[in-house]
């Protein structure tokens, strides 16, 4: 089971706390939305953080279902 | 459902009756909260403007309902309000809506709050650092020009968040004196609510002109900026809704952490000392105070829009539920020793800007100018410490705050 970072620009509404968690993966765009600079990053503990800390939940977590 | 003790009426009956979320001895929440947190999921309770609704304390009840913005509105209708706004005509009310943030549900509240989210990013926040550490610079030099004992509450936490209020809205150095009496003025519960009305109406009326005057020349302030991205998209009353709306919610929160962080820090020497000291003890510190202070201790307002359940308790569409803050900031199911201040804890997680579409815009800009000011202050004055009778709590406010903090150092 392999989990994958989803990223939804559309839910997002710019708080940032991602980019403070992580700041390798995520970035703003000058609106303040999500956008990721590192395509599949492996899913280290600031990352699960930016996940559970998501206050819209633009990011997510989705088993891809591979092996 | 009932509580399992009885948790209203066991106050002092000489005085009128504080509803329970609003009670605190110092820091901490009245224990009859954390009772209710205990017993049951959601508590009948009766707000003081008459409303009948339903309390949730805990921290997954909370952090749900903040979540969810299809079942839980923040269009609130047909709700008892203070007595003293029953009167006013339709033309003094609808001011009062534009573009007030947490009045609107999606997809209205997304299409203003995208005006301004590109004002609040982490790169933002980077480039406007400088100008913030001046303002506190200038204030703690002003302080120690003066010399003490002075009122912390006056002298620096009300006042830097307004310096830097004006300086993000682009409100000229010669008006600021102003600005800031009025605005100190318009959050002072002391103060009666007609005249407060009255000072909001001034200031309403005077970001309408520094609008009006900014689309002639767009400054490179967010009034301008708005104007310049989002001219076409925004009325004037939304736009000058807007820029009130930012001066009255990034004021006193910011405001009353940076005068009660000081002195829960005074009252923690040990703490006070690392973040004095210590530069990566800030940030983690910081998120901590705003755990354990949650100053917007009234609770947060939903209306439900359909049918739901909360422990087996049915509330039906149209109810009002009620979240307090300050009690799923201290839930012992999401913080281990949720009463003790630690500063090491890093405090990931807690609800103090809220949670869902309507967290706040401003957290950015409230969390710069905490981890600027408060170590700033520490620095400056080393030797600081509350005079004799320095302390004044205010209870039972909207937000939980200090009526002073006199120190000397």
């Amino acid at each position: 089971m392999t989990e994958r970072l989803l990223v939804d620009p559309d839910v997002c509404i710019g708080a940032g706390l991602c980019v403070v968690a992580q700041p390798r993966v995520f970035d703003q765009d000058e609106d303040g939305i999500v956008t990721v600079r590192v395509e599949s990053p492996p899913l280290d503990d600031d990352i699960r953080q930016a996940v559970a800390t998501c206050p819209s939940g633009a990011l997510s977590l989705r088993d891809d279902g591979s092996p | 459902m009932r509580a399992a003790e009885p948790v209203s009426g066991t106050t002092d009956q000489a005085v009128p009756e504080v509803p329970v979320y609003l009670r605190r001895d110092e820091f901490t929440p009245s224990p009859d909260l954390g009772r209710l947190r205990e017993a049951g999921r959601v508590e009948r309770v009766t707000t003081p403007f008459g409303a009948t609704a339903w309390l949730l304390t805990r921290h997954d009840d909370v952090r749900a309902v903040l979540a969810d913005s299809t079942r839980f509105s923040n269009a609130v209708r047909d709700v008892p309000q203070p007595p003293e706004l029953d009167d006013l005509t339709e033309d003094e009310r609808a001011p009062l809506r534009f573009g007030n943030l947490l009045g609107l549900d999606p997809p209205e509240h997304t299409r203003l709050r995208r005006t301004l989210t590109g004002e609040f990013t982490v790169r933002r926040m980077r480039a406007l650092e400088p100008r913030v550490r001046r303002i506190v610079d200038e204030q703690l030099e002003k302080m120690a020009r003066k010399g003490p004992p002075l009122d912390l509450v006056t002298e620096y936490g009300l006042l830097v968040p307004s310096l830097v209020i004006c300086e993000l809205l682009g409100v000229p150095a010669s008006d600021r004196a102003a600005f800031n009496a009025q605005t100190i003025r318009l959050i002072d519960v002391s103060v009666p609510i007609r005249e407060r009305l009255r000072v909001g109406r001034e200031l309403r009326d005077y970001m309408s002109d520094l609008a009006e005057r900014a689309r002639l020349a767009p400054g490179d302030d967010i009034i301008g900026m708005l104007i310049r991205e989002h001219g076409r998209d925004l009325t004037h009353p939304e736009l000058a809704g807007l820029a009130n709306f930012l001066l009255l919610a990034g004021h006193e929160t910011t405001a009353n952490m940076l005068s009660l962080g000081t002195l829960a820090l005074l009252r923690h020497p040990a703490q006070l000392a690392r973040m004095r000291d210590d530069p990566a003890a800030v940030a983690p510190g910081v998120e901590e105070l705003l755990r354990w202070l949650s100053v917007v201790q009234a609770p947060v307002a939903r209306q439900v829009r359909e049918d739901t359940e909360f422990g087996g308790v049915r509330i039906p569409a149209g109810d009002l539920v009620l979240l307090s803050l300050p009690a799923a900031n201290r839930d012992p199911a999401a913080v281990a020793r949720p009463d003790e201040l630690d500063i090491g804890r890093g405090a990931v997680g807690h609800l103090a800007f809220g949670h869902g579409v309507h967290h706040c815009i401003g957290a950015p800009l409230a969390r710069m100018e905490l981890n600027v000011g408060l170590p700033a202050l520490l620095q400056r004055f080393p030797g600081l410490r509350i005079e004799p009778d320095g302390v004044g709590f205010r209870p039972s406010h909207v937000f939980y705050g200090l009526s002073q903090l006199v120190v000397s150092w």
